[in-house]
């Protein structure tokens, strides 16, 4: 992710073609660990093996009685390191496993979860989805279960992620802090690694997994009166760099000493990645097609008009390379890349298989499990991004202010979708092209729709990380009338 | 359950841990929806495993699993034990514990009606009937509805010596109208927005809340939003109903006053607090008439923070924090406490689950009743504003600035309310707002209101918090900025 401000020019991860070099390297790394380590022996430790999975299935679905009856089946394995005051003062790990049964009975259906997975167990779960099914209304919207799908394959597991242990996590963050000492300030953070799994299988033979690991480093970084932050996210430990997302941290910290207090009112911004990406994401659920037939979308009477701006293009795409996550939905259908918006027009939505039908659309592959209230979700989102570098963004401002983060965002308005905030963490001020000092945190009442009309320049797409929203792919932007209505007190 | 406790302790010892703890948590939800007139989630689930904290080489370490044989369990308190030598690699100094005897105890909190043994079919009846009342208005474009019940079984046993049992039942439920009309979307809740209200109380509760005949009237209003007058901006007496101020309550005073924040240690993600250690007894938070306190034992109230013993073996306890306006106390853990040179832990902690280590989290943080009639106060005041239901709310990473918005106000002129107006928002600076409360409704208007969706820590928590609050009058108070052009 874009960073440190350093004499205006800012050290960028976000480029593309350091994302091809760090892939490259996290590949060769990940064939150093694979030989250095016992690799999937080892990561093979923390998930169920296929007979299990298939094992708890067959179990569920001799115990129901059910006309149609769905398992999922979801473990984890997770382990975060947690560091505060250049120490490291909380470190966890977790294992769990989570078994859910979906039953249908003459057009009722109901869902029971355990995390038991003996046999007795199973019976109950069966037991307990089947009763509370049986008594429910009918759902008219209730389709049949789908039958066996073909899927693409998607590959986000890296072995020698899963197998890091505490000592690896230990020691990179060490690395982190006694590099943080010798610059005089002190740090906040975590390091995380871990790996899941998920199966889906149905009475009717459907039956679908999918395994993946991820690694995540965060980092604050404080000085007396100013601070800079970093985070990233990926599925490979080697393609992690803690070092250097700390270092950047650091430089901001220190560029944003004692910072000035600036009037509110409306400012050119340049989002970061991070910061772009927690406000995109509260778009997310508007391209739902429950969210626009329930009228609590923004897209209510705005499909097909061009509302953004005509370099703002939108897909949902889970096979992007800088994407996670399965490749099928709740029930079991496969995910299809879907565009959503096509140069400022809002175009498309996304649908489970009984939206679709009722919206007399196609099954996009994004149904969340049954029974669901809200339907379908995109969930791998990638924005569309453009040539243009942080450090160019900031070259061609005459006056405005770079946002490395932003914080409590919450939606004031849902159909002007404003939404209110802070700035955190490295928040500065820009004139004539280079950046002056670290300013004092301002909050924000800003409407998305009007924002992503007056993107003036984009960066390139990366994989972004925040606090606010899931991962996406996003790039940097740089906005025109940014309404930040006041500031605080550091 | 203490069989598997011991089987972790007696592990953690003998790999050298100089503490240890351990949760056996079994947990059980029953989750419900409705959506216009048909059921939406539908979801009973069950969840059972252990937490083993453990301090060994002067550093935490903590692990948890579901597998609950002796063997995993004996290895996830191995594991415990090498995450805390992992931890010691980078640490200042040995963790510090204030001290705290050994319990022997069961505490279970009272309810009249088991959730679970309701049948699921008359929740949903009951959910269903609001829903078809709110859909009877016309303009209503979505009706919702919602409960959550949660059974929370826990032993908790320590190398101090402590063996406690604890059950908690938790119950609550909510309906929201929803009106979309001329490119606006307006909604109103009740008993409260996010889900309702919840309590660590039976179904008892449910019943209490007359969800069927509150439908109506939040129904006509969520339509009438749409004729209503835009709240104007400026700055203007205020007047908040109890929900909001909990929540007023909960980020600008509950956040602030958690040690952990203070001391640095949620810098990087919850963020840290202007209440640093040089303001105890010193800083003047508030008005003289409030007065604060995070309480969580049962006689404060069934709230969502409310227990017998905290999840580090603490007995539940009454913190001061705000007297007459002058801040005069954190909320703190046995690690905190010391840090700090306090006697003892105040018993904050609390943990998600099983599968998560306890951090400081508010209790009951609760504003003690005033004096005032409501009736008496909005006849008291010339020119404000009621604003009533929490519509959005957002506060800086130390607490400073914040601003929240609310569903429905009206104007009150002359001491009475004279019309409704849409899209309430206020906002302000911690100190300065509380500073300007010039009025506390009394013990009759008073409610401990329940937050279930509280977040905190990495990993993620979500915890259950309480706050009581009555109806205040504060003046001087930024208001509509956040639809200001």
């Amino acid at each position: 992710m874009p960073g440190a401000p350093s004499g205006g020019r800012l050290p960028s991860a976000s480029h593309p073609e350091e994302m091809t070099i760090r892939r490259q390297r996290r590949s060769q790394a990940s064939r150093r660990a694979r030989r250095r380590r016992a690799g999937p022996a080892v990561a093979a430790a923390h998930l169920l093996p296929q007979a299990e999975l298939e094992r708890i299935a067959e179990q569920v679905f001799r115990a129901s009685d059910a006309d149609e009856t769905e398992v999922l089946i979801e473990a984890v394995t997770d382990a975060l390191t947690r560091f505060a005051n250049n120490t490291i003062h909380q470190n966890v790990a977790e294992q769990a496993v989570h078994v859910s049964v979906r039953t249908v009975y003459d057009g009722r259906t109901a869902r029971a979860a355990t995390n038991r997975t003996d046999a007795e167990s199973l019976r109950r779960v069966a037991a307990a989805s089947s009763a509370l099914a049986r008594v429910q209304p009918k759902h008219p919207d209730l389709l049949p279960m789908p039958g066996p799908q073909r899927y693409r394959t998607v590959q986000r597991f890296f072995p020698a992620t899963a197998a890091a242990t505490p000592e690896d996590r230990a020691r990179a963050v060490l690395q982190v802090l006694r590099m943080i000492e010798r610059h005089r300030q002190t740090a906040a953070g975590i390091l995380a690694t871990g790996c899941s799994q998920m199966a889906l299988a149905n009475s009717r033979g459907l039956f679908a997994s999918h395994q993946q690991t991820r690694a995540e480093f965060s980092i604050t970084v404080l000085e007396p009166d100013s601070s800079g932050w970093q985070k990233a996210n990926t599925p490979d430990l080697a393609a992690l760099d803690p070092l250097a997302l700390a270092e950047r941290a650091s430089q901001k910290a220190a560029a944003a000493r004692a910072p000035r207090e600036l009037e509110p009112g409306r400012y050119t911004v340049v989002l970061e990645p991070s910061a772009a990406l927690d406000l995109l994401g509260f778009l997310f659920y508007d391209f739902a097609g429950t969210a626009v037939l329930d009228q609590r979308s923004c897209l209510n009477e705005r499909l097909g008009k061009p509302i953004f701006g005509r370099n703002i293009s939108l897909w949902d795409d889970v096979y992007h390379p800088l994407q996670t996550g399965a490749p099928f939905d709740g029930e079991g259908i496969p995910r299809q890349k879907v565009l959503l918006v096509d140069r400022g027009v809002p175009c498309n939505l996304v649908y489970a298989r009984h939206t679709a039908r009722k919206m007399n659309a196609r099954p996009t592959g994004h149904a969340l499990p049954l029974p669901s209230e809200l339907g379908e979700a995109p969930v791998n989102l990638v924005w569309a991004g453009g040539d243009t570098s942080l450090e160019a963004m900031i070259a061609s401002t005459e006056r405005g202010i770079l946002v490395t983060r932003l914080w409590y965002i919450r939606e004031v308005d849902p159909y002007e979708k404003i939404l209110t905030g802070m700035t955190r963490d490295g928040t500065f001020l820009i004139e004539n092209g280079r950046l002056v000092c670290g300013i004092r945190n301002f909050r924000f009442n800003q409407s998305l729709i009007e924002m992503l009309a007056n993107v003036e320049q984009l960066g390139p797409a990366v994989r972004a990380a925040g606090e606010e929203s899931f991962e996406m792919v996003v790039p940097a932007m740089k906005v025109a009338n940014f309404h930040f209505t006041e500031v605080t007190k550091f | 359950m203490e069989q598997i406790a011991n089987w972790a302790l007696d592990t953690a010892v003998a790999r050298g841990a100089s503490y240890a703890d351990a949760r056996v948590v079994e947990l059980r939800q029953r989750e419900l929806s409705t959506k216009n007139g048909q059921v939406g989630t539908l979801l009973e689930s069950e969840s059972l495993g252990i937490g083993i904290r453990v301090i060994a080489d002067g550093a935490w370490g903590f692990a948890s699993t579901d597998r609950l044989a002796r063997k995993t369990v004996e290895a996830c308190a191995a594991e415990a034990v090498a995450i805390a030598r992992a931890s010691a690699l980078a640490k200042k100094q040995d963790v510090v514990l204030a001290p705290e005897q050994a319990y022997v105890d069961t505490w279970q909190n009272p309810y009249i009606k088991d959730p679970f043994r309701i049948p699921v079919e008359r929740q949903i009846e009951l959910l269903l009937a609001a829903d078809a009342e709110m859909r009877r208005v016309p303009g209503v474009t979505l009706a919702e509805g919602s409960m959550l019940f949660r059974r929370i079984e826990q032993f908790f046993a320590s190398t101090l010596g402590s063996r406690i049992h604890q059950v908690k039942l938790q119950s609550g439920a909510g309906i929201v109208a929803t009106s979309f009309a001329d490119g606006e979307i307006q909604r109103r809740s009740y008993p409260n927005s996010f889900g309702g209200q919840h309590a660590l109380a039976g179904y008892e509760l449910v019943e209490s809340f007359d969800l069927v005949g509150q439908a109506p009237r939040i129904a006509e209003e969520a339509v009438a939003l749409h004729k209503a007058e835009p709240c104007p901006e400026g700055v203007r007496t205020i007047l908040l109903d109890s929900s909001q101020l909990a929540l007023q309550i909960h980020e600008s005073i509950g956040h602030p006053i958690e040690l952990d924040r203070v001391l640095g240690q949620e810098a990087n993600f919850a963020g840290m607090s202007f209440l640093t250690l040089d303001q105890l007894n010193r800083l003047q938070y508030g008005s003289e008439i409030v007065n604060v306190v995070a309480d969580a034992r049962l006689v404060h109230g069934q709230g969502l923070g409310t227990f017998g013993y905290d999840d580090e073996g603490v007995p539940a306890q009454c913190t001061e924090i705000i007297r007459n306006g002058l801040f005069t106390g954190y909320l703190t853990s046995r690690e905190t406490a010391a840090a700090i040179g306090a006697a003892r832990s105040g018993g904050t902690m609390r943990a998600e689950s099983w599968n998560r280590l306890p951090i400081i989290r508010m209790t009951n943080v609760s504003l003690l009743p005033g004096t005032w009639k409501l009736d008496e106060l909005i006849a008291d005041t010339d020119d404000g504003i009621w604003m009533e239901t929490n519509h959005s709310w957002s506060i800086d990473d130390r607490r400073h600035h914040f601003q929240f918005s609310t569903e429905i106000a009206w104007e009150i002129r002359g001491g009475r309310k004279v019309r409704m107006l849409k899209n309430p928002s206020y906002s302000g600076l911690t100190t300065e707002f509380w500073n300007s409360c010039d009025a506390i409704c009394a013990r009759e208007h008073w409610t401990l209101w329940g937050t279930p969706n509280c977040g905190k820590g990495q990993p993620m928590q979500t915890m259950g918090t309480g706050h009581g609050a009555a109806p205040a009058r504060f003046r001087n108070v930024r208001v509509g900025i956040a639809f200001s052009k």
